[in-house]
């Protein structure tokens, strides 16, 4: 027993655990600087999680009771979400600072919720599953809502916490249908179980389509997409760059380990259900981002349309696909950590950026910025030649391996439409003549500005040498 | 023959002289050495590039300079790039109009000017590599990455409605290549392979054709551009400045044709003859329709801008003709075209320089104060009008021979347009060049300066050579364009 509790697979997430309650407790006794304090010791604290997670990333241990499993995939995106952590943590330290936001709690809440997340990606039974989509969602719950005095921020809080909460208690009910068709909790055997059907189980269809509602709403796709904008745009800038760059990358994991796992031999249920979402959020996505003048809710609206082309690559639920996914999370990442730094840094009248027309005339007083953004926009777009375009590369060679060419000539379409809103940016920031004289002020702090660099390299020079995401990215299994 | 990689280093130098342009600090003392570092790169780029031309093998019909490493260690994807007779001549426009380009934006160009150059050699790289690429996802890079600095281009120094261009430019062009893609895709999945070079020929089934073929006709027709989807063209040509527009009008236009060769008539031989007839009657009805909307123009660029749409229908028709006389034409066309319109763009960009408008009535007598002017003028406008002796006669010529194989109606209607150019050409030269000086701003009007002879001379001169002697030109090309022939009558034959 005890060596199954402390077997290998769980030891970064233990770790990780108990080191949350020890930074607590070191907040707790700090009288200064306790945020600067417990973040950094936050980093970390992940920094070395994510070591643990690399040094296991090949072995295939037993598993605690088969709650969790192990797997490359699951590896690979306990990386993601664990460099999304630090990287959002560190590029926001500034934005927190400067806008008083300094209770210790932050660092800590966003440590539970890495933990929540882990967790989640790596969960083999429905009620782990479960139990860490809370983990995650209530300490998400609570830092949306951090800034009290923020009507906002409080509405945005409450907003996520209500329609979460709905949502849980929508996959809750899914769930109980699964198991009291299929007998079981665990992944493998709800899939050897239904191996054994022939034909379908109504109860288990409702069942399938409650728990993929209650997912769908995590990863924000439409129409479950609803709280995604207005979260966003409530919650302060910081936080949004948590919501954009990390959960989704879970929920994400967990979306396809649900389909292709516990739910393989009914394929053709759920990738009814799936297409539908995907083409629905690609176009929502990008016909409603164009509307939008708040670049929070602009990035919102883009992470929607982006989510609809993993799912593409669901549908397709071939080995291409999983290598789809991974590289577009990975460049949906990188993508959203360099212009969430950038957005952090942005001041305009001593105001954090919040219109998109704010930008005006930003190419004349800071051209390097305004030349970074551009090339994020155009990489979002999937204009090549940068990393976004080969994220859409590898989801349209796995839709069309599968033979879906409606969902990829659609998603194509999509592709364009969403293009319209990202040039808009580039309109805003060159094109606009910046009439009355505004002080835009660039301000970036010393690890903002390391991760900017490191992601820009990213996104330009991936076309150079791709071969080494690509390998990882090829040799991965659910 | 040589040992180091060539071709690269016509592709990237450009490039690099970019990236170095990026580290000069701009003001008003150094931006001429932005211009000169700009305008050195790209006239070593074209030195480089007739290297090319006489290392080139006549005698070869299939690739050469070829270059070849993996690249993704997924899929058969190769970095691989080489050349041959139709590309050749595509690259030497782009290298050649380059540098005409950033010596036209010499001093009207006030406003950001390290961007400005940064913009072009980008785009000249990107041109070069889109053409020399022996990859199919290549291709599609270097194609799609050719908006990113046009649509800079036209949105940051353009005209009045530039955004709205711009805009227009940008994702008409982005729908036609996105469904390439989706084309390339399905190509490699049947085939396993990416390589221009290799899928020459008849590898898919006639259904796959149909499709492939309309995907990639929704790229090339929008960029080349056809009748119905030219309506971007008017609107970027109007906005750009004159040296996007130069670019536009010289090598933007040709990718369409090129793409044609290489892709529809050279991969899809089947389908392509099935199209045919679509082909051919949007072909007549762009030369005859935008030809009688450019008779009724106000504006100069815009009259120019739709004659390129006619042109390209003569295009068209001489590739879809697929006979050999019907293809070199339309290669000669295209370079002629290239080399014409782009000196058409630059002599109204003269006057407009002078005068900021380019309302034909505004205009009139100008060949009172500007004889010089009104000569090469007169030069561009024949060649455009396809005179016996200029570059535009020898390439209709050929395609209207080629035509007659196929159907006497194709002749009539690419006759009709021809007239019809000259109709319009002719009527617009007498508005501005002939006459009185009726209107007062005009009176004190200079003639061209030597910055403007050093652009306008060596265009009038190739118009000239082209016309007279052709075979120059159609020598390197003839063996490789056999070969596609070859390919799509064998494919065909069955």
């Amino acid at each position: 027993m005890l060596d199954n509790i402390f077997g290998v697979v769980l030891i970064p997430e233990i770790f990780l655990a108990i080191l949350s309650f020890v930074c607590l407790i070191f907040g707790l006794y700090l009288k200064k600087n306790a945020f600067r304090q417990t973040s950094n010791f936050a980093v970390l604290i992940l920094l070395i999680t994510l070591l643990l997670v690399y040094l296991d990333f090949e072995s295939d241990f037993a598993n605690y009771q088969n709650l969790f499993s192990n797997s490359s995939f699951i590896d690979f995106f306990k990386i993601l979400v664990l460099m999304g952590s630090v990287a959002s943590i560190l590029i926001s330290k500034e934005y927190f600072l400067s806008m008083k936001l300094k209770n210790f709690e932050i660092p800590i809440l966003l440590l539970f919720s890495t933990l929540g997340m882990m967790l989640m990606v790596s969960a083999n039974n429905l009620m782990s599953m479960y139990l860490a989509i809370e983990l995650q969602s209530l300490a998400l719950y609570v830092v949306a809502a951090i800034k009290r005095d923020s009507l906002s921020s409080a509405e945005s809080g409450v907003k996520y916490f209500i329609l979460g909460a709905l949502s849980s208690g929508i996959l809750l009910y899914g769930m109980s249908l699964v198991y009291g068709f299929t007998g079981s909790m665990n992944f493998n055997s709800i899939n050897i179980i239904i191996s054994n059907y022939n034909n379908l189980n109504l109860g288990l269809i409702f069942g399938l389509v409650f728990v993929l509602v209650g997912l769908a709403f995590k990863v924000s796709a439409v129409p479950f997409h609803m709280w995604t904008p207005d979260v966003y745009e409530g919650a302060p800038n910081s936080i949004t760059a948590f919501f954009a760059i990390v959960p989704k990358i879970a929920a994400v994991a967990l979306i396809y380990r649900f389909c292709l796992i516990p739910f393989e031999h009914f394929y053709s249920e759920w990738a009814q259900i799936i297409t539908f979402l995907s083409i629905a959020s690609m176009f929502l996505g990008g016909i409603a981002a164009i509307a939008q003048s708040n670049i929070k809710r602009l990035l919102a609206y883009s992470s929607i349309g982006h989510v609809g082309y993993i799912l593409i690559a669901l549908v397709a639920a071939n080995n291409d696909g999983i290598k789809a996914a991974s590289i577009y999370m990975f460049s949906y990442m990188i993508m959203n950590v360099a212009i969430f730094a950038i957005i952090l840094s942005i001041k305009i009248k001593n105001e954090y950026l919040v219109e998109i027309n704010d930008l005006k005339g930003l190419s004349r007083s800071n051209p390097i910025v305004s030349i970074s953004i551009a090339i994020i926009m155009l990489s979002m777009a999937g204009i090549p030649p940068f990393i976004g375009f080969f994220g859409k590369f590898y989801v349209f060679i796995a839709a069309i391996k599968q033979e879906l060419y409606v969902l990829s000539v659609l998603g194509v379409i999509a592709s364009v439409i969403s293009a319209f809103y990202y040039l808009k940016i580039i309109k805003v920031m060159f094109f606009d003549e910046n009439i009355e004289d505004r002080k835009i002020n660039f301000k970036i702090s010393l690890q903002s500005k390391l991760f900017l660099a490191i992601c820009l390299f990213l996104i330009i020079c991936f076309i150079f040498y791709p071969s080494i995401l690509i390998n990882i990215s090829a040799t991965l299994e659910l | 023959m040589i040992n180091w990689p060539l071709l690269s280093v016509i592709i990237f130098l450009p490039l690099i002289g970019g990236i170095i342009i990026l580290f000069i600090k701009e003001d008003d003392l150094t931006s001429n050495n932005i211009k000169w570092s700009a305008l050195l790169t790209s006239i070593g780029t074209f030195i480089l590039s007739l290297t090319l031309w006489f290392q080139f093998d006549y005698s070869n019909p299939t690739y050469q300079f070829e270059e070849k490493f993996r690249w993704f260690d997924d899929f058969n994807f190769h970095y691989n790039i080489g050349v041959d007779g139709v590309s050749l001549f595509m690259i030497l426009l782009s290298t050649f109009l380059t540098p005409i380009c950033i010596l036209a934006s010499w001093s009207n160009v006030k406003k950001r000017i390290k961007e400005y150059m940064l913009a072009f050699l980008f785009l000249e790289t990107v041109m070069i590599g889109m053409f020399a690429s022996i990859d199919i996802l290549l291709f599609y890079i270097f194609f799609e990455a050719v908006l990113i600095p046009m649509y800079l281009i036209i949105g940051i120094w353009g005209g009045k409605r530039r955004i709205y261009a711009s805009f227009k430019f940008f994702l008409y062009t982005l729908l036609g290549s996105v469904l390439m893609l989706i084309a390339i895709i399905v190509m490699y999945r049947n085939t396993e392979s990416m390589s221009i070079e290799a899928l020459q020929g008849n590898f898919f089934l006639f259904d796959t054709q149909v499709f492939l073929w309309l995907a990639f006709f929704a790229s090339f027709a929008v960029k080349i551009p056809m009748w119905p989807f030219h309506t971007w063209l008017p609107d970027a040509h109007v906005e750009a400045p004159t040296a996007g527009s130069v670019i536009l009008a010289g090598v933007l236009l040709k990718m369409g044709g090129y793409g044609f060769i290489r892709f529809s008539v050279g991969m899809l031989p089947e389908a392509t003859n099935f199209f045919i007839p679509l082909i051919m009657i949007l072909s007549i009805i762009a030369i005859i329709y935008t030809s009688l909307i450019a008779l009724a123009q106000t504006d100069i660029k815009k009259l120019i801008a739709y004659s390129s749409v006619a042109h390209m229908g003569i295009v068209t028709i001489g590739i879809f003709l697929v006979n050999q006389q019907g293809l070199e034409g339309a290669m000669l066309q295209m370079i002629s075209h290239g080399i014409v319109s782009a000196a058409l763009f630059l002599c109204v960009g003269v006057i407009y320089d002078r005068m900021h408008t380019r309302e034909i009535s505004f205009y009139g007598g100008l060949v009172k104060r500007m004889p010089l002017y009104a000569t090469v003028f007169m030069i561009f406008m024949l060649g455009s009008v396809g005179l016996p002796g200029t570059s535009g006669f020898v390439g209709e010529f050929l395609v209207i021979i080629g035509a007659f194989k196929i159907s006497s109606y194709i002749v009539i209607g690419a006759a009709f347009g021809i007239i019809l150019s000259a109709v319009y050409m002719l009527y617009l030269y007498k508005r501005i060049i002939f006459g009185e000086i009726t209107n007062v701003k005009l009176s004190e009007i200079l003639d061209i300066n030597t910055r403007e002879k050093l652009i306008l001379i060596p265009l009038a001169i190739s118009v000239i050579i082209m016309g007279i002697f052709p075979n120059v030109f159609l020598d390197p090309m003839r063996l490789s364009l056999e070969l596609i022939i070859t390919n799509y009558e064998l494919a065909n034959a069955r």
